[in-house]
């Protein structure tokens, strides 16, 4: 039972990692850049979310805010691919990876000076109980993560398979050059991929909102999200949500069966053996091209 | 009458090197042009020109009577011209299908899209057997079928063809040449093909130009490039005997 309890609460956090791993691997298939600000994304859009909802900000309903958040973080990425990514288009990758940890920072403070570096709570219908699954608790906000989770990845599956924007995406990231010769505005769709990561990234940052209080330092857990999405697999999505849970399973189970210190280097032991013995990760989409 | 495509004295740079310098060549609707030239002779900027993958410094790309240089390659691509990009550029993880309804990216019209795609299953029915494979999973021909035939998914107004002999056997390249053949002559397809093999090329073409160093040297009618001995000993490989039986290996070309 004790087994199921750790499983269960792992899978809920490592939903969250998963989710944030996803926007990683968006953006980075899309534009073979690293958004190091992921993390930040997603305490920005939980602040953004807290800001909307809570009676002592603007205390709008929960459920009208939803959709206004996405739209602002959706927005937000898209603005900042096309003024600041944009703008670096062509440089060194170690321009863009050092603009989006910079951005961090700045999303980071921002996000201090507005709504207090104090933890917030936010007043989400979710968090609402427990519930028990046979001998095991889980509470709403644990089992919401785990469902929105699940949907969050169908329909993103079927946005990618089905929709001629999800098409041209997939096209843009496999073969950029391709893409621009089969007429795909490429840069329209590369702020497009920016803005749906900042909405995925959103939606992470509302559900771990739900789990608990947001500070605004929350967005760290964006490094175990990298780890997450690296042991994945960079560039598979499936592989970067299963690289969360692993992350998010690993966890619970260090912090109760080894030694506490130990316990906090468990998700980057698996992230060493994976680049071991599978340097492109579980999931790799590596193929090697004909000639 | 007035070419369907006009590039009138191109120039383009890569970075400080100047790739074509100062190109003009003609298209006319349902004839096939072919652009004959060595590595690095800037046969490939050309296309890349015309497609708006590259600006232009200086000249103008003029279609349909319109000066279409240094637009957006979407913008090109809706106005019908679709390159079929050097070595088998297509989307790996994607499969044939789908990489076929990229092609139909800029059109919107489903039924017209379908006799399309029909088409194209018409002409290269290995395509159709495989549609539901992943295209990195296809052979080289294969997957240079797939790049024409997503190519025709837009039903162009005229085709840009980069080398598209380029790492086939000798037989697979016979076989493709043939096809864009009946293309031209069934379908009405106007096509410009860059091409390293001439003989392939000219034996398709209606019109032939020579590109060296960035610059036409040559232009004339496929037939009577095919005739004459330059593109004889430069480009087909014949040996020139010289008086004593022997190759004359310093024999300059005629342009120089």
């Amino acid at each position: 039972m004790e087994i199921m309890q750790l499983l269960l609460s792992g899978l809920a956090n490592g939903c969250v990692y998963g989710l944030i791993a996803l926007g990683f691997v968006l953006i980075y298939k899309a534009t073979e850049a690293v958004n190091f600000a992921q993390g930040d994304f997603m305490m920005l859009g939980a602040f953004v979310m807290i800001g909307l909802v809570n009676t002592h900000f603007l205390g709008i309903n929960f459920w009208i805010a939803v959709p206004l958040a996405l739209l602002i973080m959706g927005a937000l990425g898209y603005l900042l691919d096309i003024t600041l990514l944009r703008s670096l288009f062509g440089q060194n990758q170690v321009a863009i990876v050092i603009l989006t940890i910079s951005l961090g920072f700045v999303i980071r403070f921002a996000a201090g000076a507005i709504w207090g570096h104090e933890p917030l709570n936010l007043q989400s219908p979710l968090a609402l109980g427990d519930v028990r699954v046979g001998g095991a608790v889980i509470s709403m906000a644990d089992l919401a993560v785990i469902i929105v989770t699940v949907l969050l990845t169908i329909f993103l599956w079927q946005f990618f398979q089905r929709t001629k924007l999800g098409l041209a995406m997939q096209a843009s990231s496999q073969n950029q050059m391709a893409a621009y010769y089969m007429g795909i505005p490429v840069k329209r769709v590369q702020g497009a991929v920016w803005a749906l990561s900042a909405i995925v990234a959103c939606i992470a940052g509302i559900l771990y909102a739900s789990k608990g209080a947001m500070d605004v330092s929350a967005g760290f857990i964006g490094i175990k999200a990298f780890a997450a999405a690296v042991i994945g697999g960079f560039g598979s999505l499936p592989g970067a949500l299963l690289g969360g849970l692993i992350v998010g399973v690993i966890e619970p189970f260090a912090s109760r069966y080894l030694p506490s210190g130990y316990s906090q280097l468990a998700p980057y032991t698996i992230l060493i053996l994976v680049l071991i013995f599978r340097p492109h990760g579980l999931f790799a989409q590596v193929r090697t091209k004909k000639v | 009458m007035s070419a369907l495509l006009e590039v009138r004295n191109l120039e383009t740079y890569y970075g400080p090197i100047m790739a074509i310098r100062g190109v003009s060549i003609e298209v006319h609707q349902g004839k096939v042009v072919s652009v004959l030239g060595a590595n690095g002779a800037g046969k490939t900027t050309l296309l890349k020109t015309i497609s708006g993958i590259m600006d232009p410094e200086k000249g103008r790309v003029i279609f349909e009577g319109e000066e279409i240089q240094g637009r957006e390659p979407h913008h090109i691509v809706r106005r019908g011209i679709v390159q079929v990009p050097e070595g088998r550029e297509v989307f790996p993880l994607l499969t044939v299908e789908e990489n076929l309804s990229l092609g139909a990216y800029t059109r919107s019209d489903t039924a017209a899209i379908a006799q399309s795609r029909d088409l194209v299953f018409e002409y290269f029915p290995i395509l159709k057997e495989r549609r539901r494979q992943e295209a990195g999973t296809l052979s080289g021909g294969q997957q240079q079928m797939l790049a024409i035939g997503r190519g025709l998914m837009l039903k162009p107004k005229i085709m840009l063809l980069d080398e598209p002999s380029l790492g086939l056997s000798p037989l697979l390249t016979q076989e493709i040449f043939d096809i864009l053949k009946r293309l031209n002559r069934d379908e009405g397809v106007t096509m410009l093909v860059v091409e390293q093999n001439a003989a392939v090329a000219l034996d398709l073409a209606d019109q032939g130009y020579v590109m060296e160093l960035g610059r036409i040297v040559m232009s004339d009618t496929a037939e009577r490039l095919a005739a004459s001995e330059d593109i004889q000993s430069f480009y087909l490989g014949h040996a020139n005997e010289g008086a004593r039986g022997e190759r004359r290996w310093k024999k300059k070309k005629t342009w120089r």
